[in-house]
């Protein structure tokens, strides 16, 4: 099956109706080992406990800016291919990626307190993912406050790509500046820093939480595909009882 | 399992990673709900999709 043949929302809903259960039972397995791991996991030599914070910190981090990305890639299928379905991905990836973002903030802050002994210090790192979390609000509200799907998803996708300059800044933003952030320790030129004891359960619960969020994109896009649908049937009642 | 002295902080980072997580999942769900249930309202007033007439579905 091609891009082009998932361009019929009812096809695409269809395909979305055989994989979601299948999905959801993947993320229920990998959620499993992954936190079975984590709860085997031996505190860090330096962060004691606090270091199983990190199994749903940078899960939380890498899928704000997944969504992000994803979101991107859709802006480019509405403004570059206008694929039907592009537009769909865009809407139902932005609150699932804000959720994730505020979980990553959230839990950065509960983590820095003990370690850094503050909540939040106004540095590259940090402050570049608040940046992202409010991108994501600002394309919600946006997506609300134009009434036609089709001239949201072109002023969105606008927003998206413009928005995508604060990826790159959040992943080297502790290259570039003197940040309390660590650097990169997972995803760096020379392999992890991380030992494979703490290491393992920490892919497992990436893997975990980006089976999750596929999930629940899946879902939420074929939710809006219905809300369309809905949206479609409504405007043929307002013009029926216009007519009458 | 001893989480030592910083308890709290990693028991409210689960926490508040699992409630958000749940608040995803009721989101997505309540919202199938909804739409679900308007989709059927409108159907059984006669109404159905252009494409579905072009089908010839009822009107």
């Amino acid at each position: 099956m091609t891009l082009i043949d998932l361009a019929n929302p009812s096809r695409f809903r269809a395909l979305a109706d055989r994989a979601l259960p299948w999905l959801a039972a993947a993320t229920l397995i990998a959620f499993a080992i992954g936190v079975g791991q984590a709860y085997l996991a031996p505190d860090d030599y330096q962060q004691g406990a606090t270091v199983k914070i990190m199994f749903i910190h940078v899960p939380a981090a890498w899928l704000g800016i997944f969504g992000w990305v994803l979101m991107s890639l859709a802006a480019l299928g509405t403004l570059v291919w206008r694929h039907p379905l592009a537009d769909v991905a865009a809407k139902a990836a932005a609150p699932i990626g804000a959720a994730f973002t505020l979980m990553c903030l959230v839990t950065g802050s509960l983590w820095g307190r003990p370690m850094w002994g503050t909540y939040w210090v106004w540095d590259a790192r940090l402050t570049s993912v608040l940046v992202l979390f409010l991108m994501y609000l600002g394309v919600i509200a946006l997506w609300r406050t134009i009434d036609d799907p089709a001239r949201a998803a072109r002023v969105v996708a606008v927003l998206t790509l413009v928005g995508a300059i604060n990826i790159p800044i959040i992943k080297f933003s502790v290259d570039w500046w003197n940040t309390l952030h660590q650097p990169a320790s997972v995803l760096r030129l020379g392999g992890s820093t991380i030992h494979p004891s703490i290491l393992m359960p920490l892919v497992t619960m990436i893997v975990a939480f980006t089976l999750l969020f596929l999930t629940l994109h899946l879902a939420a896009m074929r939710n809006e595909i219905l809300r369309r649908r809905v949206r479609t049937m409504l405007m043929l009642q307002a013009d029926a009882a216009a007519g009458a | 399992m001893n989480l030592g002295p910083h308890a709290a902080f990693i028991v409210t980072a689960y926490a508040a990673a699992i409630a958000i997580v749940a608040g995803l999942v009721v989101w997505v769900v309540l919202d199938r709900r909804h739409l679900t249930r308007m989709l059927a309202a409108l159907e059984a007033q006669g109404f159905t999709r252009r494409s579905g007439r072009a089908n010839g579905e009822a009107p």
